[in-house]
């Protein structure tokens, strides 16, 4: 940037801002970057948004969490409380715990940040979900993003790590037994359990160490990690450019949008204040986490309605599931099959959910760069996978609360599990044809649409007397929408080079056929002059146009 | 001067509703003052003859069917012999007596007899067998130590009715009722008959001043509202997951739908 100077030597009358931009990019060289980074694009999406409800909770969780770190003392030394609650004035009960009491009662505005970090927290893993589900259904994994969906993932991982060790940080009876459940998860592995418990708690659980562990890896490590990994995430997706749906003008090349200064990042920074807001609306009128209900832990009481906080909750769930009698002794050691099993399918179901962009690159061979997102019903195979997942972890979910099911709904206990056992087994297969069926019939109707047009609901009756209803044709724009996806084919079984077809190849023909053998192929160019032939031959192209205008 | 002579010869307009609401006000306090004379004098006398004949009439015309004419049980009701006055004041008190339907257990239903007739039914079915009594005004008034009680109802209480008193699911369709809206009265007398499902607290097991503390912790649960805000039904994080969820995501989804729909 240039600074225009008067011939007489004196500075023409500048703004402050322009002053002060001046200054800053004299000594940073900063405006080129501002350029090239502010006229980046972003389509505008409501479901494009869900990453920032994600990103923005995390912020919050950051501001809230500095405050509550000034107060909280991650010490298991044993106190008798004398704050102003008075259920639990004289009784026992750790630093922790009692801090905790404290910022609830006595400090000001504690309880309310207290309880904006829970909630944000809850929002945060929440938003991460659903922008995972979002991804995942538009196939905004695809190439070149593979990676960034890794580093999403572990994100979520992460999340659900930061979320359990803060909530067994106020070392109160449900956190407690939160733990208990951990450790007895830990203990139930062949050979190496005990040993890590011992190694996790500082000896026989629960000890005096876990606190101010889990406080460790709650506000040093895993805080790190994130804010390391969500600036590689944001980085990725500079350089990938974002993903857009169909639409004219919108190409495997371009991304089009407002550019992200001034309009999207206005915006953006506006729904950072809105995401606060509805927190701190949250955080003030609705309780979360009572540890005054819950009361110091103490190894011997468990509370009815015992629960993990939600993203924990298919875990818990896989456990309540496993029937009764998968515990033997063998040996002379006791096998814990009622844990085992659970640990290795949710183990399982992660590595899956984890890896599946390489998983469906290798069944497609698609070595094209993707940044048009699909419409979930355009790749019904993978959506129908998607539901069979989403049924899966729902049914574990469900299951975590299988006692205030059978309250709520005057149920038995036993037929709630049962229920849910038939839902986790059988329900993905259930999910995963309707899914599928749905897909390809919703794109049926596309066809349908595309080659016929669209039901207009006027009825004409023709000189002969016959009824028929008008459809209309759509405009091209719309059109363009419902005709421009991949379809893929299964795979041809070919010989390789030496002539050899290997067993990798069967295998990996026998998925692509799984996969793309029901489709439905888009409207070709072909197809398209000749159906609107048919159609519109007879029609004068005046009342076509009138009809089409009317429509908007 | 039509109408000043019409006047002369009537009554004030008022004069009849005035009439009526004396007569209503002795009529309202002769009757309180009997009832409330026959109530004192029933409670005075929880052994009379008279209290104990008034309930066996009750009894035979109510629960004969299925604890027997003189309450020794029958196959569809177990003998109340030796249950004690506790017992039938928490059954008929509450409405689980007489029971609404066979099932897992008795539902709470609402209360079918006066205090008075509760009472009746209690001496008489006391008067067959030596039994924990309804128990005396200061153990249930609320008045012990809120942190003692919180933590024995934790040790003792929480593993079916949950830490806050919110109830909780058992097997084969059983459940623990909230106690959110339980008068001292019928907690104590929960505690030392053991209803349906519910274990005996004897004396040996928790003394009375410790029941009395245990009361007094569920009185403060029930009278303080959460100092968080609204409780979610104190349910813990089932009902705040589904809060944020639904109302927490749901809002936020919304607003991106509303901030996106405004692009062009």
């Amino acid at each position: 940037m240039s600074t225009a100077t008067s011939p007489n030597g004196t500075q023409p009358k500048q703004s402050f801002t322009s002053a002060a931009s001046v200054y800053v990019n004299e000594r940073t060289s900063l405006a080129g970057f501002v350029k090239e980074l502010g006229r980046k694009a972003f389509p505008d999406h409501w479901s494009f948004l869900l990453g920032e409800v994600a990103l923005f909770s995390f912020v919050v969780v950051l501001i809230t969490g500095t405050f509550l770190t000034f107060f909280f003392q991650a010490s298991m030394a044993e106190v008798h409380y004398d704050g102003s609650y008075v259920p639990l004035k004289g009784v026992e009960m750790s630093v922790a715990m009692a801090s905790t009491l404290d910022i609830s009662f006595d400090v000001r505005g504690g309880l309310f940040v207290r309880q904006m970090h829970h909630w944000a927290a809850l929002l945060f893993i929440a938003g991460i979900g659903l922008h995972m589900l979002r991804i995942f259904f538009t196939g905004a994994f695809r190439k070149p993003r593979e990676l960034n969906w890794v580093v999403g993932f572990v994100m979520f991982i992460l999340a659900m790590g930061e979320g359990f060790t803060g909530y067994s940080l106020p070392d109160d009876l449900l956190s407690g037994n939160g733990l208990r459940i951990i450790d007895g998860m830990i203990k139930g592995m062949p050979l190496i359990g005990t040993w890590t418990s011992f190694l996790l708690f500082g000896g026989e659980f629960p000890g005096t160490a876990i606190v101010g562990r889990l406080y460790t890896l709650h506000i040093l490590l895993l805080p790190a990690l994130l804010v390391a990994l969500v600036a590689i995430h944001l980085l990725y997706v500079v350089v990938h450019k974002h993903t857009q749906y169909a639409a004219p003008g919108k190409t495997q090349l371009n991304a089009v949008g407002p550019p992200i200064l001034p309009t999207y990042a206005a915006k953006a920074g506006g729904f950072f204040f809105i995401v606060f807001g509805v927190l701190a609306l949250i955080a003030s009128f609705f309780t979360i986490n009572p540890i005054w209900n819950y009361g110091p832990y103490d190894p011997s009481p468990v509370s009815a309605g015992t629960q993990p906080d939600w993203y924990i909750g298919f875990a818990d769930g896989a456990l309540r599931l496993i029937p009764p009698g998968w515990e033997f002794v063998w040996l002379d050691r006791t096998w814990s099959f009622n844990i085992l099993v659970p640990l290795i399918v949710l183990g399982g179901f992660i590595v899956m959910v984890l890896i599946y962009p390489f998983i469906e690159a290798w069944v497609t061979g698609d070595k094209r760069e993707h940044h048009i997102a699909d419409r979930p019903r355009n790749n019904p195979t993978r959506t129908a996978i998607g539901a069979a997942g989403v049924t899966f972890y729902a049914g574990l979910w469900a299951a975590a609360s299988s006692d205030i099911l059978a309250t709520h709904f005057s149920l038995t206990m036993e037929g709630v599990i049962h229920a849910l056992q038939a839902t986790v087994i059988v329900g993905p297969f259930i999910a995963y044809f309707i899914a599928k069926r749905v897909c390809i019939a919703l794109q049926k109707k596309d066809r349908e649409i595309v080659l016929h047009g669209f039901e207009s609901g006027r009825i004409v009756k023709l000189p002969g007397g016959e009824f028929i209803e008008v459809h209309q044709p759509l405009d091209e724009y719309d059109r363009w929408k419902l005709v421009s996806y991949d379809s893929y084919q299964p795979l041809m079984l070919r010989p390789n080079a030496r002539g050899k077809i290997t067993v990798g190849q069967r295998v990996r023909a026998a998925v692509s056929r799984w996969f793309f053998e029901d489709r439905i192929a888009p409207v070709t160019r072909a197809e398209l002059e000749a159906a609107h032939a048919l159609h519109h031959a007879p029609a004068p192209a005046g009342e076509l146009e009138a009809a089409q205008s009317s429509q908007h | 001067m039509n109408r000043s002579k019409r006047r002369t010869g009537r009554r004030h307009p008022l004069a009849t509703v005035a009439l009526l609401a004396l007569g209503l006000v002795f009529t309202g306090g002769a009757y309180a003052a009997i009832s409330s004379g026959t109530a004192a004098q029933a409670e005075a006398e929880p052994t009379s003859q008279q209290t104990i004949e008034e309930g066996k009439k009750l009894f035979q015309a109510n629960c004969a069917t299925c604890h027997g004419l003189e309450a020794q049980g029958t196959g569809t009701g177990p003998s109340l012999i030796g249950v004690g006055a506790a017992s039938v004041d928490f059954q008929v008190g509450t409405g689980r007596m007489p029971m609404q339907m066979q099932g897992p257990q008795a539902q709470e239903k609402p209360v079918q007899f006066t205090d008075e007739q509760v009472k009746q039914l209690a001496y008489y079915v006391a008067s067959l067998g030596p039994g924990p009594d309804i128990p005396e005004d200061h153990l249930v008034d609320g008045g012990g130590d809120a942190a003692n009680g919180a933590e024995l109802f934790r040790i003792n209480c929480a593993m079916c009715h949950n830490v806050a008193g919110a109830g909780g699911a058992l097997t084969e369709g059983k459940y623990a009722p909230p106690l959110t809206d339980v008068s001292g009265v019928h907690i104590y007398e929960a505690m030392v008959t053991g209803p349906q499902n519910m274990p005996v607290f004897n004396d040996l097991n928790i003394s009375p001043e410790d029941k009395r503390d245990i009361i007094t912790y569920l009185k403060y649960v029930q009278d303080n509202r959460s100092p968080g805000g609204f409780e979610l039904g104190s349910l813990g994080p089932v009902a705040e997951g589904l809060f944020i969820w639904i109302f927490g995501l749901g809002a936020i989804v919304a607003i991106t739908v509303w901030i996106t729909a405004k692009s062009n």
